[in-house]
């Protein structure tokens, strides 16, 4: 099939230039790298981070799954899915265990990635400190000094306030011993599977022109102190549909008087747990 | 068994079809590329400008597929320019050598080759003409006996005050390699020629708004800017290929150019000085270009030693925000699905509730 651009849209140049930073990155894990980011003909703010690195490195033989908080049927992920259709005709997928490429939004899906996968995640802000600090001179000094006295009041601060860290997504992380890393709006649900994980996690943050790595099986620590250690979200509540009690779950208002039901976040881990169930 | 509503393959191609429908269901006739081009030339150089691409077919193409929607006619053409190969880049252009439509000074009464009206909604009055309403033909137009400029040069007015060293001097400080914003990352502290770029190609609300700032107060000094000149014309552009070894011309564009002067006290070091706002844009931008050159005045204030107090002063601040393409993509970003986080945040504020309406925290 002719799809009137080059494979998977990006020229063979681009390609290049974004593959050896994703080489840099995974040198230093945790390090953001500043990459050429090119326009895409997807929004800002939509992925193009993420396209970015899975045009650069996906090959014909792959196969992709593309997922928005953890869905595959989503708006965004299925547009997401198109525009790789329609610019390198390749195989598509639902299940993450036949995936060898996912690209995600918000969410880590629930089922154990393995070393033969690369997870690619959107990254909306790769600045972990710029909440803290909105100049990227000052942040990129903190880094390089590793100074993160900053991040570590803050997380002291909320305990003092409300008993407990409160940042429930894009929960920061240190990569590696060495670089505070924003893990990306993922739920902190998701934290600890980033922790030495047997696949390569990309992260591509498009309208910031950064991209950073956490090679496999690398250290993962979510911030934390001894007295008040990390900790996840829990559930009273068990998937409606396939009867999880271990997944993320979504809140969905099923009337008018509010009434409500839990289902899996991740639509494949639901529906393979069903059958699984059956 | 309830499923939840995640729109999907259906929906999508539903809402493009209505999208369509929207611009077609009335069947008045379609505007002609050319038509837009010709009567809607304003908007069209807008989006050359903002989509940083000389293609006025192409930028009238993107105004009709968006429906009149610049920002996202500017969206289209960026996103087609990504795709075009670099052949060459073209030698500074020389903006003394312009077949000129426009000239204006507003610092000098009378200058060398004249002041030059042109076309201008200046000294319109803002009456809606009711005779537009109903228009059969519009190749009928009074033939103004429009005298040619004699001058073939225009140099820039403001040198003039080079003469006694009153005003700074433009150094030209560009490398072999000047920066490039659709292919290099963003650094700080930002070079000249990457501002210029990121304002040349900047949303023109945001930076009217701020160069609006900084005259109305929030600005260095609180000092009027005087409009030294403002040209508007045509200038040829020219590659120099290695393998040549001169300059060939490749065509020729429509610019505007804005020379600001405003003022510098002095240090130390330096006497007091005129100092230069500069601003460029493709096609008749006029606004815009005085917009840009009181901006990059503005973003000059580090290099003079001033104190930097205000947002148009913060090179962060404006260049980052400037792109309306980044703007808009991450502002409607928003209404994608953030269900996953929300629920986190659902989770912990009924957590953080039950504990204090228990009393059994703090
Ligand atoms: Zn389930």
């Amino acid at each position: 099939m002719k799809t009137g651009f080059n494979f998977a849209y990006l020229d063979e140049a681009t390609k290049r230039m974004i593959r050896r930073k994703i080489l840099k990155a995974i040198c230093i894990p945790g390090y953001q790298c500043p990459f050429g980011g090119r326009e895409m003909p997807l929004a800002y703010g939509w992925g193009t981070g993420g396209i970015q690195v899975t045009a650069s490195i996906i090959g014909k033989q792959d196969i992709l799954k593309v997922i928005d908080q953890g869905a595959d049927d989503t708006t965004n992920a299925v547009s997401i899915k198109n525009f790789f259709k329609r610019v390198c005709n390749i195989m598509i997928t639902d299940r993450t265990a036949e995936a060898s490429l996912i690209q995600t939004r918000h969410r880590i899906p629930e089922t154990t990635l393995n070393k033969d996968q690369i997870i690619v995640y959107q990254v909306p802000q790769p600045e972990p400190l710029r909440k803290l600090e909105p100049k990227e001179k000052e942040t990129r000094k903190l880094h390089a000094y590793k100074e993160y006295a900053l991040m570590h009041v803050k997380l002291y601060e909320e305990i003092s306030q409300f008993g407990s860290v409160i940042k429930t997504w894009a929960y920061p992380v240190e990569t590696n011993n060495r670089y505070i890393t924003d893990p990306t709006p993922i739920p902190k649900f998701d934290n600890p599977k980033m922790n030495n994980m047997e696949a390569l996690q990309l992260f591509g943050a498009g309208r910031e022109k950064r991209i950073y790595a956490i090679p496999p099986y690398t250290k993962v620590k979510s911030l934390d102190f001894d007295d008040h250690p990390f900790e996840i979200q829990t559930w009273d509540e068990c998937c409606s549909i396939c009867g999880s009690t271990k997944s993320y779950l979504d809140e969905i208002i099923i009337n008018n008087e509010g009434k409500k039901n839990f289902i899996c976040s991740d639509t494949d881990f639901c529906k393979s747990n069903l059958e699984k169930n059956k | 068994m309830y499923v939840a509503v995640k729109g999907g393959e259906k929906a999508i191609k539903s809402s493009l079809k209505l999208l369509e429908k929207k611009r077609k269901e009335t069947g008045t006739k379609s505007i002609e590329i050319n038509q837009i081009k010709e009567q809607l030339s304003f908007a069209v150089d807008r989006v050359i400008n903002e989509g940083s691409l000389y293609d006025k077919d192409l930028s009238a193409l993107a105004i009709k597929q968006s429906q009149g929607d610049l920002v996202e006619a500017i969206f289209l053409l960026r996103a087609y320019r990504t795709t075009l190969e670099r052949y060459a880049y073209s030698t500074a252009i020389d903006t003394s050598k312009i077949i000129i439509k426009r000239r204006i000074s507003a610092s000098f009464k009378d200058i060398p080759g004249g002041q030059i009206l042109g076309p201008t909604f200046d000294y319109s009055h803002r009456l809606l003409d009711f005779s537009l309403m109903k228009e059969d033909e519009i190749n009928s137009y009074e033939n103004i006996n429009n005298q040619e400029p004699k001058n073939k040069e225009f140099p820039s007015v403001i040198d003039y005050l080079n003469n006694e060293n009153l005003l700074e001097q433009e150094i030209n400080n560009l490398n072999d390699n000047p920066f490039d914003v659709t292919r290099d990352p963003m650094k700080f502290p930002a070079s000249r020629d990457q501002w210029m770029q990121i304002l040349a190609r900047g949303d023109e609300g945001f930076l009217l708004g701020l160069s609006y700032s900084a005259i109305r107060g929030f600005g260095s000094k609180g000092t009027h800017p005087f409009v030294g000149e403002i040209k508007y014309g045509i200038v040829d552009i020219f590659i120099s290929p290695d393998e040549l070894g001169f300059e060939i011309c490749i065509g020729e564009i429509e610019i505007s150019e804005c020379q600001m002067i405003d003022q510098f006290e002095g240090n130390k070091n330096t006497p007091p000085q005129f100092t230069r706002g500069y601003g460029l844009t493709f096609g008749y931008n006029e606004r815009k270009s005085m917009a840009i050159s009181i901006v990059d005045r503005a973003l000059k204030s580090e290099g003079y030693g001033e104190e930097i107090k205000f947002p148009i002063q913060d090179q962060e601040f404006v260049l980052y925000h400037a792109d309306n393409v980044e703007a808009q993509g991450f502002v409607t970003h928003l209404k994608l699905p953030h269900y996953v986080d929300f629920q986190g945040e659902l989770n912990l504020i009924r957590k953080l509730r039950n504990e204090i309406l228990q009393g059994k925290k703090l």
